[in-house]
C-alpha cells in the first residue's frame, strides 16, 4: 500500500536522524493518515510532529526533515537530509548537527564506521597519537594505553565513591509517624518499632567543561578519556567541549565503545585551531545549558589553561553568574604542574575569584587527589 | 466521542484558552490515539493551563498530581487511614482477629490519592502529572506501568482496574532527563512562549478591561524583553499581572507614561540582577522599538 510504504520510509528517515521511532508510532501514524487530519499537509505535519517527537531537539529538527521528505525531492532534500538513500551518512549528518559540528569531520567518521573494526583501530590510534604528545613524558604505546585505562578507572572509582554516599545514613532525624504506625499494626497498635525519615542525599552531579583549543593540545586526548570514563559511569554527568564555541558532547560520549566515542571527540578537538573563547563559551553554557544541567548539587569542573583570546571582563562576568548557580567550581589547569607556574594569564586572573578549587591536572595523581574533595561536597 | 480538530479549537476558544493550531492538533491526537501528552517548555509558558483547558473542554474533572523529589506511591496512589484503623482495632478488641482485619482493610479505610482517584472516576477525568521531572526515576517507572495497564494492585484489597481511562497530561521543565520509555509512550509537544498576536489575545481574553492597542503594545514589549539576556524570562502569568497593573493605573497607551512602565516592571522581572539590567534607558529603547 502506498501510504503505508511512505510512512514506513519516513519513520526510517527519522530513525536515522536520531528519533526513537518504534512500530507503535508507525502504526499510529498510519491511523492519522487515514483520519481527517491526514487530508491536509499542515495538519498532518503537526499531528506527526506530536507523535514522532520525544525531545526538544527532535522538535526542532522535525519540520526540516518533514518538509524535505514530503514536500520536495529536489535540492532541499539533498541539502537537509543528504542521505535518504544512504542511511549511515544521514545519521552522521544528524549527529553532526546535534553537536554543532562541521560536516568534514563526520565524513571521515562515516567511512570509519562503514569499515567496522578497522574504524575502531583508527580511532584508537588518533587518540594515541595525541596522547603521545600528551603528559609530556609518556611515549611508549603500552604506557599510553595504561594511562588511558587508569584515567577511565579513576573516573569510575570517583563515581562509585560519590554514589555510595546515598546509602550511608541509616538513621533519620524525624520520626515517620505514618510508617511507624503501619509497621506496628502487628503489635496491636503498640509502638515498638520506630521508622525514621531521613533526607535522601542525591549524588553529586558533575559537569565538565573541557578546553580543546590548540594550547591545550597536549592534554586533550588524555582528558577526553577521562571525560568518557566519567560520563559513562556517572549517572549524573554532563560533558561539554569548547574552543571558540561550546559543544555538548555527552550524547556521543555515552557510546559504550570507548574508542569510537573518543574518536568522535578527538576529531572534534582536532578540527579546530585558533584561539580559545572561554568567556563566550561560558556565556553559551550559562544561557542555554546551565538551567538544564545544573542543580544545587552540581560541581562544575573546568579544564583549561586559562589562555583566553576573548575579553577577561566577559569571562569574569560569566564566571560570576555560573558561580551563583552551582555548588562548586573546580578549575583544573594542567599548567600548574609545570615548574614556576603562576596564574598570570589575564583570563585566568579574571576567573580565579570565583573558583573554589584551583588544582593541577598534569598527571593522573593530581586527578586522583580530586576525588576526596568531590566526595566531601 | 471523538471530536475533530476544528471542534477542539472552537471549544478551547469557548473556555477562553487561546490555542495555537499545533496544540489543538496534539489535543485531538490524544483523543484519537489514546496516548498521554507530554508537554515541555520553559517555566511560565502555560503548560499547566493546557491541562486545565482540556478539562474544561471535556467538562471533565481535573485531578492534579504535583510531583516533587521523594514523591512515593503512598502520596501518589493510595494510603490506609492508619489512625482510623488503630481506633477500629482498639474498639473491637476481643473480637475475632480475622474479622477485624477484614474490617480495617476495607474501602472505608482507604484514602484515595490522585492516581487511584483518576482511574476510579465514573466519567474520565483529566489527570495532570505536573513537573514529572522533579519526581524520582523510580516513580517515573511506576507511572509508566500505570499508564500502560491502567490497573493498580493493592495487596490487601486486590487489583483495582480502571473504570474509565483518564486523559493524561504530563509536564516537564527539563530539570532532569526523562526516560526514553516514558517519552516513547507519550505524544510530545514543546510549548513555546506565545507570539505577539496570541499573547495579546490571551491578555484580552483574561482581562476584558484591556483595550486592543494596549494589549498589543504590552505583548510586543514583553516579547522584546524576553529577547534580552535575563536570568528569569517573564512568563505569560507575569504578562497578565503586568497588564492588569497597567490597566489598573488607567493607561490606554504605553507611550503615554514611560515612567509608569519602569516603575511597574517588578511585575515582570523577579530578580535583582534583571531589574538592574533593564535600566530606564533600556526600557525606553525597547518601548521606542515596539510602541
Amino acid at each position: 500500500m502506498q501510504a503505508a510504504q511512505r510512512i514506513a520510509e519516513f519513520a526510517r528517515v527519522l530513525r536515522h536522524n536520531g528519533f526513537r521511532v518504534g512500530l507503535g508510532e508507525t502504526r499510529d501514524a498510519l491511523a492519522i493518515m487515514a483520519s481527517p487530519a491526514g487530508a491536509r499537509p499542515s495538519s498532518l505535519q503537526s499531528a506527526l510532529r506530536a507523535l514522532f517527537c520525544a525531545t526538544h531537539s527532535d522538535w526542532e529538527k522535525f519540520d526540516e526533515i518533514f518538509s524535505a521528505f514530503w514536500h520536495g525531492r529536489d535540492m532541499r532534500t539533498a541539502q537537509v537530509v543528504s542521505g535518504i538513500g544512504t542511511p549511515r551518512a544521514s545519521r552522521n549528518v544528524g549527529e553532526a548537527k546535534a553537536q554543532g559540528l562541521g560536516q568534514p569531520d563526520h565524513a571521515q567518521r562515516g567511512e570509519g564506521d562503514a569499515a567496522g573494526g578497522h574504524g575502531r583501530r583508527e580511532g584508537a590510534s588518533v587518540a594515541e597519537n595525541l596522547a603521545t604528545k600528551d603528559l609530556r613524558h609518556v611515549t611508549d604505546p603500552a604506557e599510553v594505553a595504561a594511562t588511558h585505562a587508569l584515567a577511565a578507572r579513576l573516573a569510575r572509582s570517583m563515581r562509585a565513591r560519590l554514589v555510595r554516599r546515598e546509602q550511608v545514613r541509616r538513621r533519620g532525624r524525624r520520626l515517620d509517624l505514618r510508617r511507624t504506625i503501619h509497621r506496628n499494626i502487628s503489635h496491636g497498635g503498640t509502638l515498638i518499632e520506630l521508622a525514621w525519615r531521613r533526607r535522601k542525599i542525591k549524588p553529586l552531579r558533575l559537569v565538565i567543561l573541557l578546553d580543546a583549543s590548540g594550547s591545550m593540545e597536549l592534554y586533550t586526548a588524555f582528558f577526553v578519556r577521562f571525560l568518557h570514563g566519567v560520563v559513562d559511569a556517572f549517572h549524573e554527568a554532563e560533558a561539554f567541549v569548547f574552543h571558540t564555541r561550546l559543544a555538548h558532547v555527552s550524547p556521543s560520549l555515552r557510546d559504550r565503545d570507548v574508542a569510537r566515542a573518543v574518536d568522535k571527540l578527538s576529531l572534534m578537538a582536532l578540527g579546530i585551531g585558533g584561539g580559545t573563547r572561554i568567556g563566550e563559551s561560558l556565556a553559551t553554557f550559562n544561557r542555554w545549558h546551565a538551567r538544564r544541567v545544573i542543580n544545587s548539587r552540581t560541581a562544575v569542573m573546568i579544564v583549561s589553561d586559562g589562555y583566553d583570546t576573548g575579553e577577561p571582563e566577559r569571562l569574569g562576568a560569566e564566571m560570576r553568574r555560573l558561580r551563583r548557580r552551582c555548588r562548586r567550581i573546580v578549575w583544573l589547569n594542567p599548567l600548574i604542574g609545570w615548574r614556576d607556574y603562576s596564574p598570570q594569564a589575564r583570563g585566568m586572573q579574571a576567573a580565579l575569584p570565583y573558583v573554589d578549587l584551583f588544582a593541577p591536572a598534569h598527571n593522573l595523581e593530581s586527578l586522583a587527589a580530586l576525588e576526596p574533595y568531590l566526595a566531601r561536597i | 466521542m471523538t471530536l475533530d480538530r476544528e471542534n477542539i479549537s472552537n471549544r478551547l476558544a469557548a473556555v477562553s484558552y487561546i490555542a495555537d493550531r499545533d496544540i489543538a492538533t496534539a489535543l485531538w491526537l490524544m483523543e484519537f490515539l489514546k496516548r498521554p501528552l507530554l508537554l515541555e517548555g520553559e517555566a511560565g509558558v502555560g503548560k499547566t493551563e493546557v491541562a486545565k483547558a482540556l478539562a474544561a473542554v471535556h467538562g471533565a474533572e481535573l485531578i492534579r498530581l504535583q510531583c516533587y523529589e521523594g514523591l512515593d506511591q503512598n502520596a501518589a496512589l493510595y494510603e490506609w487511614n492508619y489512625q482510623r484503623q488503630l481506633l477500629a482495632i482498639k474498639t473491637r478488641e476481643g473480637e475475632n482477629a480475622e474479622t477485624i482485619e477484614e474490617h480495617i482493610f476495607s474501602e472505608r479505610y482507604l484514602l484515595e490519592r490522585p492516581l487511584l482517584a483518576a482511574i476510579r472516576r465514573t466519567a474520565p477525568p483529566v489527570l495532570l502529572v505536573d513537573e514529572i521531572d522533579r519526581a524520582d526515576e523510580e516513580f517515573e517507572a511506576f507511572l509508566l506501568e500505570l499508564l500502560s495497564d491502567f490497573q493498580i494492585t493493592i495487596p490487601e484489597l486486590g487489583t483495582v482496574k480502571a473504570i474509565t481511562i483518564p486523559r493524561v497530561v504530563l509536564t516537564s521543565n527539563g530539570t532532569r532527563e526523562l526516560s526514553d520509555a516514558l517519552r516513547r509512550r507519550c505524544l510530545y509537544h514543546y510549548v513555546d512562549f506565545p507570539d505577539v498576536d496570541r499573547e495579546a489575545r490571551i491578555i484580552m481574553a483574561r482581562l476584558p478591561g484591556v483595550e486592543t492597542t494596549l494589549a498589543l503594545q504590552i505583548a510586543r514589549l514583553v516579547n522584546a524583553i524576553r529577547k534580552e539576556d535575563l536570568r528569569k524570562v517573564p512568563g505569560v502569568a507575569e504578562t497578565l499581572d503586568w497588564a492588569a497593573t497597567l490597566a489598573g493605573l488607567g493607561l490606554h497607551d504605553l507611550r503615554q507614561e514611560p515612567e509608569a512602565i519602569h516603575e511597574t516592571m517588578m511585575c515582570l522581572l523577579k530578580t535583582h540582577e534583571d531589574r538592574s539590567r533593564l535600566t530606564r534607558e533600556v526600557t525606553e529603547r525597547l518601548l521606542g522599538k515596539v510602541a
